[in-house]
């Protein structure tokens, strides 16, 4: 993060950058957050969202206040960001991401390790536990197991259901000028796993606890 | 930048006494009502007042720019009010390349006419041109489900959010005799008598309201409301004329017809909220929602002002 290497250009130049995509972020979304399950407080959390668009997490990452935001990491696959030299500093750089390697073939190194390691060290998580975009009219894909591993191994840490409304007509798959639209992310009540709670019921239960913060699920 | 016209300081500093009286009756109400932010009406109000500052500041601050100022606060309003607007409709992603050209080519060049005064071409850009135009760009993605439905949602949202918003600046380009200079007057006169109309009729509304004026649209206001605040901000207006080229008799009818068209033109606004099933546009504004809860009046009259004015005093 741009604060922890101040003073020199480089760090100058990812705060700056850090600020202006949250400028960016606002001017087409005007995005809000919504903490209905729980308070904005500065504790220790991993927030797991629905997946539709590479701005998913810069909106999370602009609705949380200052000082959680430097301390909150991004889960993100490596495929995508380390491509090319603007998403490795937008990735590595401002975001601070987790970059995981999504191809169990090639992979080096565990996610869930690489996770728990981010954790361990005091910062707090943004995953993804559909795995990939959602490119479907479903709501939401069916999700990877690796919310459950990630639950099992730090049972402490809270998992926080974070709704991300809108964002997928702001910037539709394969359109490269996106729409001002007014975003929401609603964050829901924390859960954690039950002691004996299968990995199935435990996915279901996160996969409705998220679902239920969907305004359209809400509509009468 | 020239210094502000005198009576332009008179009106701001009116709107401040204001503002801080209104600012001392919420605070007095708010210690002896709500001392625990329990009382809604009072807590509602207080929000508002706190709104009324952010705007008055703005929209002071924009009409000491002159002309920069105005028109850029207005393509800012614009581009909020079409942002939220947009976010209601039922536009999928066939829209995308018509949507973006609403937002960064039709918002900017309407915007762009307004400041070079070619009344000839903003007046019929969006109603003609735009149009015509944006339905094809639509037509050319090929989805043809709810067709009719997406390209009037768009170019509705247009003619609101940016075609009648931009009539507001547009105001300064107007040639009255014996008012040059001074243009900026007849925006602050606009936006105070629909503004003072607004608040007007929630005070009557809070005080004598019974009989319910629009159940099914808003259920808020009330005959006793509408007509007790109608008359009173028409009074208001008229003894306004000072800043206007009005004579008081005019500034009187002008008024009412502002009124008149703010009141229909949120009930409009309204009816369009409860189709969609929302209480408000957005969440911009603590106390008021979102930027089309505050412009719908505006934006209605604003059109209609403007060409009246330009008929009986403009010389352009």
């Amino acid at each position: 993060m741009g604060d922890k290497r101040g003073g020199d250009m480089r760090g100058a130049l990812i705060s700056l950058a850090g600020t202006l995509i949250l400028f960016f972020a606002r001017f087409l979304t005007a995005v809000r957050g919504r903490w209905e399950g729980v308070a904005p407080a500065a504790e220790q959390q991993i927030y797991y969202a629905n997946h539709a668009s590479h701005g998913d997490f810069v909106l999370i990452w602009t609705v949380l206040p200052r000082r959680m935001r430097f301390a909150t990491r991004p889960v993100a696959g490596s495929d995508y960001w380390l491509k090319s030299r603007m998403r490795r500093f937008i990735g590595c750089d401002v975001f601070n991401a987790v970059l995981i390697d999504r191809d169990r073939a090639s992979r080096t190194r565990d996610p869930i390790v690489q996770m728990t390691e981010a954790l361990d060290a005091g910062s707090s998580l943004i995953v993804f536990p559909e795995g990939t975009r959602n490119m479907t009219q479903a709501p939401l894909l069916p999700f990877k197991s690796g919310l459950f591993h990630l639950a099992k191994a730090r049972p402490n840490v809270a998992l926080v259901p974070t709704w991300i409304d809108n964002l997928n007509r702001v910037m539709p798959k394969g359109e490269f000028v996106p729409i001002p639209l007014i975003c929401t992310v609603t964050f829901g009540a924390p859960l954690r796993l039950a002691e004996a709670e299968t990995k199935q019921d435990f996915l279901a239960r996160s996969e409705a606890a998220l679902l239920a913060l969907s305004p359209k699920s809400n509509m009468s | 930048m020239t210094m502000p016209h005198p009576d332009l300081v008179a009106v701001l500093a009116g709107l401040l006494v204001v503002l801080i009286l209104a600012s001392v009756v919420g605070y007095v109400l708010q210690r002896r009502l709500s001392p625990d932010g329990s009382h809604a009406v009072v807590e509602n109000l207080n929000d508002r007042i706190r709104a009324w500052w952010v705007m008055v500041v703005l929209m002071g601050l924009a009409l000491i720019g002159g002309k920069t100022g105005v028109t850029l606060l207005f393509a800012f309003c614009s581009f909020a009010a079409l942002r939220e607007f947009i976010t209601l409709t039922d536009t999928r992603r066939a829209d995308h390349w018509a949507l973006a050209a609403a937002f960064f080519i039709v918002l900017p060049v309407q915007y762009y006419l307004i400041w070079i005064e070619w009344y000839g071409l903003y007046s019929i850009f969006i109603p003609v041109y735009a149009f015509l135009l944006m339905p094809i760009i639509a037509a050319l993605r090929g989805d043809t489900d709810h067709f009719l439905m997406r390209i009037a949602e768009v170019q509705w949202a247009l003619m609101i959010c940016v075609f009648s918003t931009s009539h507001v600046p547009a105001l300064l380009s107007l040639d009255i005799a014996g008012y040059q200079g001074r243009n900026v007057l007849l925006i602050a006169f606009l936006v105070i008598v629909v503004q003072i109309s607004d608040v007007l009729q929630y005070v009557w509304g809070k005080l004598l309201g019974r009989t319910k004026i629009a159940p099914k649209l808003s259920p808020s206001k009330t005959v006793e409301g509408f007509v007790g605040g109608a008359l009173s901000a028409t009074a208001v207006g008229a003894g306004l004329s000072w800043m206007t080229p009005f004579t008081p008799l005019q500034a009187a009818f002008l008024s009412l017809v502002i009124v008149l068209l703010g009141f229909f033109g949120g009930l409009v606004m309204s009816a369009i909220k409860r189709d969609r099933g929302v209480k408000d546009w957005g969440h911009l504004i603590a106390g008021h929602g979102g930027f089309i809860d505050r412009l719908d009046s505006v934006v209605f009259s604003a059109p209609i002002f403007f060409h009246l004015v330009r008929y009986g005093w403009s010389a352009v």
